[in-house]
C-alpha cells in the first residue's frame, strides 16, 4: 500500500511500513543519524534523528517511526536543529578525545555532525569518561573515552557475525559497550574482523597500525622492502581521495607506492593464483580418495583464505577444521615465497627482507603473527596495513594521488590472471578455483558466459551452485558426471547457516567462506562508509578488471608456470607443503 | 582468579564440597537448561548459590553451555547488582553516602574503613571477614553519618571510631 507523506511540505509517496529516515532519503533529504546501521534493526538509542511531526507531542527518532497517511514532517525547523544540537552537545560534553591528534580526524562521524550543525561550544561541562586503552589484540585498538555508545560495534558483531565478542556492561553513566567486564578483548571470543571498527562512528575501536614500522623498515638502509596488495585494495583506496566508490585506481596504487619506497611492488594477486593451484589441486585430491580410493577423507572442502573465519572455526566449529584447505592464504604464501623464492632470484638474505602487505582486512594483521606462519625461516608477512593506513602513508608524504600516472607491477611476484582479482568479491574464490580445476579436469575451458558461476556472484548471505562435470581427461573419468555442489558465504552469520546446513546432512563439495559482508571488497580494513551500495560497486569495478584481463585463468599465469618450474616442482609437492600449507587447531 | 578461589574453598566451613564437585553440580544444571529460554538469570543466581559469588571459571561454563557469548553473559552480571564477581566476607559493611551523610564526613568515614581494612569499594578481606561497599541514604540521615556492618546499624560515626566497631565483630 502507498502512503503520501509530506516532508517539508513537499508530498512523497511512499511504501506504508517505510519509516520517516527511510521516506526522507528516497526524496533526497538527509537526516543526520549516528546509531542507525542499514539492514539491521533501528535501536533509536541517540536521537540524533529527531524530526517534527505535525501533531505529535514530542518529536520523534526518525529511525524508528514508520510514517502514516498523510504525515507532516518537518525536518529543518529552528526546533528540530536546535534539539539535534543539544543531544550532540551533551556528547561532546563527556567525550574524551582530541580531534587533533585522532586517527578519526578526517572521517569521524560526530566532528563531522557537531560541524554540519555548528556547535561552536560545549555549553555544558559535565563529567568525562574515563580513557582506558585496549591494546590487547593483534589487529585492534579500544579507546573508551571516545565511545558515544551508539552500540553499531554490538549490532555488527553479534547480529551481523553472530559472535557476541561486545555486549552492553554495567550501568547507566559508568556502562560501556565493550567485552566482557570491560576487560581486554583479548579475553574473549573475538575473530579480529575488524566488522566493529568499519562502523564505529568515532576512534573507539580502530586498528592496530603498523605504518610507523614500515617507515623504519623502508628508512633503514640495510633492509629490502617488498609490498603487496590485496586484491580487494584496487576498488576502494581511491574512496580515500574523492574517488567514487568502485573507480579501479591500480595503477595509480603502484605510483604512490613506488614513490613511497618500496624496494618492490608485488601483488598478492600472484599469490592468489598459486592459492589456486594448491587449493584447486587438494579439492580434486580429496574428491579422487573419497570416490575412487573409497576411503575417509573430509569434505565438503572450505577455503581457508580468510583469517577471520578460520579463528571462527577454531573457536565454534573446531569438529571442521580437517574440513578446511590447508592452504594458507594467499597474503602468508606470497610471504613463504618472497623470502624463499625471490630471496634466491634477487641474492637477498631472506633476514634482510621486510614483507609488506596492504590488505582490506584487520584480520590479517592476526594472521601475520600465528605463530605457524614462518615457514620461510622467518615471520613470513612482517607488517600489514589496512587500506585505510595506506591512504594515511600517502597523504604523509604529500604525494598528490589524482596527479599520479599508472605505473606496473614488479617481476617475479607481480602478474596475475583475472581468477586472482575476483578474490576480492564473495563467491569470487569458488569461481577461480572452479575455473581451473575444470579445465585441469576436461581440458576445457569451463562452460560458462564470460566464465562466471552467475549463482554464486552478488550479496544474497548464502549461496549455492551446482554443476555437471562432463567430459573428462581419462585421468579424471572418475569424476565424469558428478555433480559438483558448491556453497558460498559471506559474514559469519551467514557461514554459521551454511555449517548448520552441513551439519544437518545437505551435501556440498566445496564451500567459500569470506569473514566479511560482500567480502574482502568489505573488509574491515576499508574506507569509511560501507553500505551495500558502495559494496556493489566495488564488487562491479573487480569484476571489470577480471574481465579486462586477457589471462583470466590462474594456471595460464606465466609468472606461476615459471615458480612451478623453477622452484615449487608441482602443486601439493613437498615444497609446497612446507610453505604454502598449514594447520589449525582448537580454541576456547 | 585461581587463588580466590582456593581460598574460598579453604575458608569454607559449611560444607565438605570440592571445588571440582561444585563445577560439575554447576555443569549438570546448566545442561538441564540449555533448552529453556531465559534460563540465564536464574542460572546465574544458582551459581551464586553454590559459590557464594560468581567466578570466572563459572561464568565461563554457563556462557559455554548456554551458547550465550561471554561478554553478553557479562553484561547481565554487571547489571543487576545482586550478582558479584569477587567473594563476599562474612559482613557487608555499607558506608552511607547520602546526601546528610556525606557532608556530615561519610567520605572520611569511608577512607578511614578503607585504611582500617586496606581493602577498596566492592573489596573483600583476604580473611574473607568484611566486605565494603557504599550506599545512598539509609533513612536515618538525623544521625548522620551513618555505616551498617551486616544489619547492625552504627550512626554519628566517627573516622577515629572505625577500629573499634570492626572489633566487636571478632
Ligand atoms: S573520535 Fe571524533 S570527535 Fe572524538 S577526538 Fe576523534 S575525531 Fe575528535
Ligand atoms: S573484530 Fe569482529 S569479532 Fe571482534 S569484536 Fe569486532 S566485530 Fe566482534
Ligand atoms: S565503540 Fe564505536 S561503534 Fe561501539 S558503541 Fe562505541 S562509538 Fe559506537
Ligand atoms: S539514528 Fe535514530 S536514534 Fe540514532
Ligand atoms: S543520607 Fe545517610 S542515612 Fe540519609
Amino acid at each position: 500500500m502507498k502512503n503520501t507523506v509530506y516532508i517539508n511540505k513537499k508530498a512523497i509517496e511512499v511504501e506504508s511500513g517505510t519509516t520517516i529516515l527511510q521516506a526522507a532519503a528516497q526524496a533526497g533529504i538527509k537526516i543526520p543519524t549516528l546509531c542507525h546501521l542499514e539492514g539491521q534493526i533501528p535501536k533509536g538509542a541517540c536521537r540524533v534523528c529527531m524530526v517534527d511531526v505535525e501533531g505529535a507531542k514530542n518529536m520523534v527518532a526518525s529511525c524508528t517511526t514508520p510514517v502514516n497517511d498523510g504525515m507532516k514532517i518537518t525536518t529543518n525547523s529552528r526546533e528540530v536543529r536546535e534539539a539535534r544540537k543539544f543531544v550532540l552537545e551533551l556528547l561532546l560534553s563527556e567525550h574524551c578525545g582530541d580531534c587533533k591528534t585522532c586517527v578519526r580526524n578526517d572521517d569521524c562521524e560526530l566532528q563531522q555532525l557537531a560541524i554540519e550543525m555548528g556547535v561552536m561550544e560545549i555549553a555544558y561541562p559535565g563529567e568525562k569518561l574515563i580513557t582506558r586503552i585496549d591494546e590487547s589484540t593483534p589487529a585492534l585498538v579500544r579507546d573508551s573515552g571516545k565511545c558515544i555508545k551508539c552500540r553499531r560495534c554490538l549490532t555488527v558483531c553479534n547480529e551481523v557475525q553472530g559472535i557476541g565478542a561486545l555486549a552492553a556492561q554495567g550501568r547507566g553513566f559508568d556502562s560501556v559497550i565493550g567485552p566482557a567486564f570491560d576487560n581486554a578483548l583479548e579475553g574473549v571470543q573475538c575473530v579480529q574482523c575488524g566488522q566493529c571498527a568499519a562502523v564505529c562512528p568515532v576512534g573507539a575501536i580502530t586498528e592496530k597500525e603498523h605504518i610507523d614500522y614500515v617507515w623504519e623498515a623502508i628508512e633503514d638502509p640495510s633492509k629490502f622492502v617488498v609490498v603487496q596488495t590485496a586484491p580487494a585494495i584496487r576498488a576502494a583506496l581511491g574512496e580515500c581521495f574523492d574517488y567514487e566508490p568502485g573507480t579501479l585506481v591500480t595503477g595509480k596504487m603502484v605510483s604512490a607506492l613506488r614513490l613511497i619506497g618500496f624496494d618492490r611492488i608485488f601483488d598478492t594477486n600472484f599469490a592468489a593464483d598459486l592459492t589456486i593451484m594448491e587449493e584447486g589441486t587438494e579439492l580434486l585430491t580429496r574428491l579422487k580418495t573419497a570416490l575412487v580410493d573409497k576411503k575417509q577423507v573430509a569434505l565438503p572442502m572450505f577455503t581457508s583464505c580468510s583469517p577471520g573465519w578460520i579463528k571462527y572455526a577454531e573457536y565454534f566449529y573446531p569438529e571442521f577444521l580437517n574440513n578446511i584447505s590447508t592452504c594458507k592464504s594467499p597474503q602468508q604464501m606470497f610471504g613463504a615465497v618472497a623470502k624463499t623464492y625471490m630471496a634466491k632470484k634477487e641474492k637477498i638474505d631472506p633476514k634482510n627482507i621486510v614483507v609488506v602487505s596492504v590488505m582490506p582486512c584487520t584480520a590479517k594483521k592476526f594472521e601475520a603473527g600465528r605463530d605457524e606462519m614462518n615457514a620461510s625461516g622467518y615471520q613470513d608477512v612482517d607488517y600489514v596495513l589496512t587500506t585505510r593506513e595506506l591512504a594515511r602513508m600517502i597523504k604523509q608524504t604529500g604525494i598528490d594521488f589524482k596527479a599520479l600516472d599508472d605505473d606496473k607491477m614488479d617481476s617475479p611476484l607481480g602478474q596475475s590472471s583475472g581468477a586472482a582479482d575476483i578474490f576480492a568479491n564473495t563467491g569470487g574464490v569458488m569461481e577461480a578455483a572452479v575455473r581451473t580445476a575444470y579445465e585441469l579436469v576436461t581440458g576445457k575451458e569451463l562452460p560458462l558466459k564470460n566464465l562466471h558461476i552467475k549463482e554464486v556472484t552478488g550479496l544474497e548471505g548464502v549461496k549455492k551452485a551446482s554443476l555437471k562435470i562432463e567430459g573428462c581427461l581419462p585421468e579424471w573419468s572418475f569424476l565424469e558426471g558428478v555433480e559438483l555442489k558448491v556453497g558460498v558465504a559471506h559474514g559469519l552469520g551467514n557461514a554459521r547457516k551454511i555449517i548448520e546446513a552441513v551439519r544437518a546432512g545437505e551435501t556440498f563439495h566445496f564451500i567459500e567462506i569470506m569473514t566479511c559482508p560482500g567480502g574482502c571488497i568489505g573488509g574491515g580494513g576499508q574506507p569509511r562508509f560501507t553500505t551495500d551500495e558502495v559494496r556493489q560497486k566495488r564488487i562491479e569495478a573487480i569484476y571489470k578488471e577480471d574481465e579486462g584481463k586477457t589471462i583470466r585463468k590462474s594456471h595460464m599465469n606465466p609468472e606461476i608456470v615459471q615458480i612451478y618450474e623453477e622452484f615449487l616442482k608441482k602443486p601439493l609437492g613437498s615444497i609446497s607443503h612446507s610453505l604454502l600449507h598449514t594447520h589449525y587447531h582448537e580454541r576456547n | 582468579m585461581a587463588n580466590e578461589t582456593e581460598t574460598v574453598v579453604k575458608h569454607c566451613q559449611c560444607s565438605e564440597v570440592s571445588e571440582a564437585e561444585l563445577y560439575e553440580r554447576l555443569t549438570t544444571i546448566v545442561r538441564s537448561q540449555r533448552t529453556v529460554p531465559g534460563a540465564l538469570i536464574p542460572v546465574l543466581q544458582t551459581a551464586q548459590n553454590l559459590f557464594g559469588y560468581l567466578p570466572e571459571n563459572a561464568l565461563r561454563i554457563i556462557s559455554k553451555e548456554l551458547k550465550i557469548p561471554y561478554s553478553e553473559v557479562a553484561g547481565v552480571v554487571g547489571f543487576y547488582s545482586y550478582f558479584s564477581t569477587v567473594p563476599k566476607g562474612k559482613y557487608t559493611i555499607r558506608v552511607c553516602l547520602g546526601t546528610a551523610c556525606y557532608v556530615r564526613g561519610g567520605q572520611d568515614v569511608l577512607r578511614a574503613l578503607q585504611n582500617e581494612l586496606n581493602i577498596n569499594i566492592g573489596g573483600t578481606t583476604p580473611d574473607r571477614k568484611f566486605s565494603l561497599e557504599v550506599g545512598r541514604c539509609f533513612g536515618a540521615c538525623g544521625l548522620a553519618p551513618v555505616v551498617m556492618v551486616g544489619d547492625q546499624t552504627f550512626q554519628r560515626v566517627k573516622p577515629a571510631k572505625v577500629g573499634e566497631i570492626l572489633k566487636s565483630f571478632e
